[in-house]
């Protein structure tokens, strides 16, 4: 769409209708994001870095509690103004987003750059009618009527595959399944044709089979539209097939990072290997026994030194615990990872333990031989 | 009995699963439940200190109490006792209030009148809270049939006016201390059954109160040791506030000259007698004193009920 | 919807029907031969015969009700004894006032509360939230008779600015009526105030933490925009149900207000019953002061199944 309305207030914003090829469509460069609660300061996200290029999906993979949610909002700059420290540059379609004024952002929120928010039970007004949902933001940033926007809210719950659009475009949230209404917030989120959409969660809280059509609808709306799309999950398995990259996070960092296909071939990070091994796979028996992640994410006030992921690790030793490995390259040079003893081909380079291990010693996931020389304490 | 044994080493079978499940970190917690603008200083509160207010509040309250339960042992002239030669007085050594147009002493009818706004108000309230709060925490956990007629009920009785029904009843049956708080006990009831109910109704399906039904307690026993400790606060923080407002329709009451007969003091009728208006330009004091003292008992009492409603972490739309 | 609506209308048919047998019994509670009571302890034997009679005395209660509630409804509450007013006559002429008094404190009550929650609800804990909200919570502790008598030393006696008492028909003299009703309506409005401004607030507050606000932003919504598109409606619920609420104590209030500012409305001539022994005066008063009461709080209930779409439909 290429009508913008100008807004009441301030500027209006040029966007380019074609970035170049080579430039990458949204670039976040040592993103911090701290909130300051009576407990402390919490370092939600503590230096994140990544890159998407147009038309492409990029998963953002970790716990609850990794701050990829953070990491969402952040991006998009929808942060509460009080209480938050914020450090590092946003840039996005040729224009830097933490140097925004509010009043500018609003320009590109819904716009260009748009959300669709983990549950829609809760993100969609219940006293709202959908079709007054969707043309609220088309109407304040194109040039329409209000009989055109009736009529493209029509479109688009007929586009993103809701039965009869001509009737429950009157309807209320609560009269919608749960599917039905991850279908609306896609519909309010592509709305405007947004370069960039940003899905936090999109299918936490669906049934499985409704989780893949949902994703499915997005994958195709964002190849007709030649979206780029950031697809945020704590389930590897969604990002699986439907990312072009994938970023994994923990503890407000991004610990690894690749090509979908890279990554799952040839995984260097622990905590990633992990990650995968925690997805239930339909070969497995029935009754196979979930493997978890044993422990919990570090508190984020205090980080501990070291690497994050040390306390839970198998692999983990001293150098682990003393200092923070950096974010290196692999042999790819678009795979990112950081870790001192990286998983080569599914076994760990760590070399043998000369002390006894303490904490939580996880047995080393199948599919990698057992650490030789392990002296019992 | 063995049943018996067990649960008593419990305080409460709620403690045995009060296992966290480690659930969303600081950070996610925080972004999504800190979508306003600013810190919910309500997480501070709980924390904290109850605040010199909250003991000044209870201070005065605790005053007001002792002094009226203690009145006939002050050195205080009768509050009735009119005394020709010193009317209208300005307050002195000799009447610390002054007197009002009938010569009586403002500090001794002040003291005494306190008497009938806490004893309706506490009185009606405790009783109310006996019949009221009992039924609710029986009925919250048993439901059926009991539950429905005593619903019933309640909303009939609250569909009622208060101020109208009580006014008319005292014009039929009478006015004196005994009569007034039986019909104010009568009208609080209802609110206290609604109140106590609907906090028993959200215990009544939790964990932990299965689980004791699971191990053998009887209903009784679930009641009282389960769903009982939980409802209290929410009890006390009500009973609280409903004191406040039973004090209020007393004072209203006597304002309009429908409490205790007169010349029985109470703080209401003697608003009354000092604001005619020929009162007001003559004698101020007569109203001042129990204007003052009322105010600042249903802000002490309010206070008190806020403090404890944000201890309790009570929702304000419940109350 | 018309099913919810029916069964709303039933309850409020039941309940006022028991509204009407708890009134007609008052009569009974008193001691005595009724006639006695009815009319006064002067009137003549001839007159105590007849109104025997009229009400069935000797009758079974039940019938006694009958003959009443039939009265009631062609306009039949009895009559004053003293003047011989008829009752309905008496509620006629005062229900205006009442209606009067209500109307301009809840209008000003809204106009102060909803403006001042909708600026405060952005900004909590800043300057002007803690003033309001210290200012309401002590409004809270200033009922009607607390209030007035103050607000008459100083503003009626002290300044002269209003008159302490008196009253003058709208339809006479509008512009000093308006005057006059300044002082009573303003003792009233202090608790209405107090209780729309805190629940509207606190409602507003928790509506702008909820997930489909920062949805909005997302959209890039004004501020202003996703208070009132957003905000207000799902919160105005709570504004609804505090009006509901309110209502009794805005007749506990508006009775206050007219005695001590001699108004003649329904609670001043309730009250003046009440000491002059008028019972069917009381009688009357209270039955209709009742079951108004009760139609209204239906009429609110219907309001929300108009404002919030989820009620009936769910």
């Amino acid at each position: 769409m290429n009508r913008r309305r100008s807004p009441d207030d301030g500027a209006t914003l040029e966007f380019p209708d074609v970035v170049g090829p080579t430039e990458p469509l949204l670039v976040v460069d040592d993103l911090h994001t701290a909130f300051r609660t009576g407990r402390g300061t919490v370092r939600a996200v503590d230096g994140v870095s990544l890159s998407v290029d147009r038309g492409r999906t990029l998963g953002i993979v970790g716990e609850s509690g990794s701050g990829k949610t953070v990491l969402a909002r952040s991006i998009m700059g929808l942060l509460p103004p009080r209480d938050v420290i914020t450090s590092g540059t946003v840039h996005f379609a040729g224009h830097e987003l933490t140097a925004l004024p509010l009043a500018q952002l609003r320009q590109i929120w819904g716009a260009e750059l748009s959300m669709i928010f983990q549950d829609p039970m809760t993100a969609l007004n219940p006293v709202k009618r959908i079709g007054r949902q969707i043309t609220e933001s088309l109407r304040l940033h194109v040039d329409m009527d209000g009989k055109e926007a009736d009529a493209t809210a029509v479109e688009l719950l007929r586009s993103v595959g809701i039965p009869s659009p001509e009737e429950r475009v009157r309807w209320y949230p609560f009269q919608l399944s749960g599917g039905m209404r991850q279908r609306v917030m896609i519909a309010i989120a592509l709305a405007c044709a947004p370069r960039l959409v940003l899905a936090d969660e999109p299918t936490t809280g669906l049934d499985v089979t409704v989780q893949a059509q949902i994703l499915d609808l997005l994958a195709g709306l964002q190849r007709e539209r030649h979206m780029a799309v950031i697809l945020v999950t704590h389930d590897l398995g969604v990002v699986a097939n439907r990312a072009d990259d994938i970023v994994v996070m923990y503890a407000g960092r991004v610990v690894e990072r690749a090509p979908t296909r890279t990554l799952f071939h040839d995984t260097h990070m622990p905590y990633t290997k992990a990650l995968m091994d925690s997805i239930p796979r339909l070969a497995d028996p029935s009754g196979t026994r979930l493997t978890a992640i044993a422990g919990r994410p570090p508190d984020l006030i205090h980080p501990p030194t070291g690497c994050r992921f040390a306390p839970r690790c198998p692999y983990v030793r001293d150098k682990c615990r003393e200092s923070d490995p950096p974010l290196r390259t692999a042999a790819s040079p678009d795979h990112l990872f950081a870790c001192w003893f990286p998983l080569v081909n599914g076994i760990s380079t760590a070399p043998a333990r000369e002390t006894a291990v303490i904490g939580p010693a996880a047995t080393p996931p199948v599919g990698t031989e057992p650490d030789a020389g392990v002296t019992p304490p | 009995m063995p049943d018996d044994r067990e649960l008593a080493d419990t305080r409460s079978s709620q403690q045995l699963l009060s296992n966290q499940v480690p659930g969303l970190a600081a950070a996610d917690e925080l972004v999504l439940s800190r979508q306003s603008e600013t810190l919910d200083s309500e997480d501070l509160l709980v924390s904290k200190p109850m605040g010199i207010l909250f003991w000044l509040a209870v201070g005065w309250v605790g005053l007001v109490v002792v002094l009226a339960v203690v009145a006939n042992l002050l050195p205080l002239p009768n509050p009735d006792f009119q005394n020709y030669s010193a009317i209208n007085a300005s307050p002195s050594l000799h009447h610390l209030l002054g007197t009002d147009d009938l010569g009586r002493d403002l500090l001794s009818r002040l003291i005494f009148g306190a008497r009938v706004s806490l004893v309706v108000g506490f009185c009606s309230v405790a009783i109310g809270m006996l019949v009221g709060g009992t039924l609710g925490l029986i009925s919250g956990y048993k439901g059926g049939r009991l539950d429905t007629a005593l619903n019933a009920g309640s909303f009939v009785l609250l569909a009622f006016p208060a101020i109208v029904a009580v006014i008319a009843i005292v014009a039929f049956w009478g006015q004196s201390l005994f009569k007034v708080t039986v019909i104010l006990s009568v009208a609080v009831i209802p609110l206290l059954y609604r109140v106590v109910r609907a906090s028993s109704l959200s215990f009544a399906n939790r964990e932990f109160v299965i689980a004791a039904r699971t191990l053998g307690a009887t209903s009784a026993r679930i009641v009282f040791r389960e769903i009982l400790p939980n409802v209290v606060p929410v009890a006390v923080t009500f009973g609280l506030i409903t004191v406040a407002g039973v004090i209020v329709i007393e004072g209203s009451l006597a304002f309009l000259g429908l409490s205790v007969p007169l010349p029985t003091p109470s703080w209401g009728n003697i608003i009354a007698e000092g604001s005619s208006n020929g009162e007001l330009s003559i004698n101020p004091y007569i109203m001042l004193w129990p204007v003052l003292s009322m105010f600042l008992l249903l802000l002490s009492i309010n206070l008190i009920g806020d403090r404890l409603r944000q201890r309790f972490d009570i929702r304000e739309g419940l109350l | 919807m018309a099913k919810y609506f029916i069964r709303r209308f039933l309850q409020l048919v039941v309940v006022a029907f028991i509204i009407s047998v708890l009134v007609f019994l008052l009569v009974h509670l008193l001691p005595g031969d009724p006639t006695v009571v009815i009319l006064g302890p002067n009137d003549t034997a001839h007159n105590r015969a007849i109104l025997d009679q009229q009400l069935g005395l000797n009758l079974p209660l039940w019938h006694q009700y009958v003959i009443w509630l039939k009265g009631v409804f062609h306009g039949n509450l009895g009559q004053s004894y003293l003047n011989h007013q008829p009752v309905t006559t008496t509620i006629k002429t005062g229900w205006p006032i009442d209606a009067e008094l209500i109307i301009i404190s809840q209008v000003i009550a809204f106009l102060v509360a909803i403006p001042l929650a909708l600026v405060t609800s952005r900004r909590p804990n800043r300057a002007l939230d803690n003033i309001s909200t210290t200012g309401t919570f002590g409004m809270l502790a200033l009922p009607p008779f607390v209030i007035a008598p103050i607000m008459v030393a100083v503003f009626a006696v002290g300044l002269h600015w209003f008159p302490a008492t008196g009253y003058i028909p709208f339809t006479q003299a509008p512009a000093t009526n308006l005057h006059d009703m300044i002082l009573p309506s303003l003792a009233i409005t202090a608790g209405s105030i107090a209780v729309y401004y805190r629940l509207f607030r606190s409602d507003l507050i928790s509506t702008l933490q909820e997930d489909f606000i920062t949805m909005a932003r997302s959209k890039g919504l004004s501020n202003r925009r996703i208070m009132w598109r957003h905000a207000f409606r799902p919160s105005s619920f709570s504004l609804l149900a505090a009006a509901g609420v309110n209502i009794g104590a805005l007749i506990a209030g508006t009775f206050i207000v007219e005695v001590l500012f001699a108004i003649p409305g329904l609670g001043y001539s309730l009250v003046q019953a009440v000491n002059q022994r008028d019972y069917l005066v009381v009688q009357g008063i209270t039955l209709v002061v009742a079951v108004a009461y009760v139609v209204l709080q239906f009429l609110i209930d219907f309001l929300f199944t108009v404002v919030d779409p989820r009620v009936t439909r769910e």
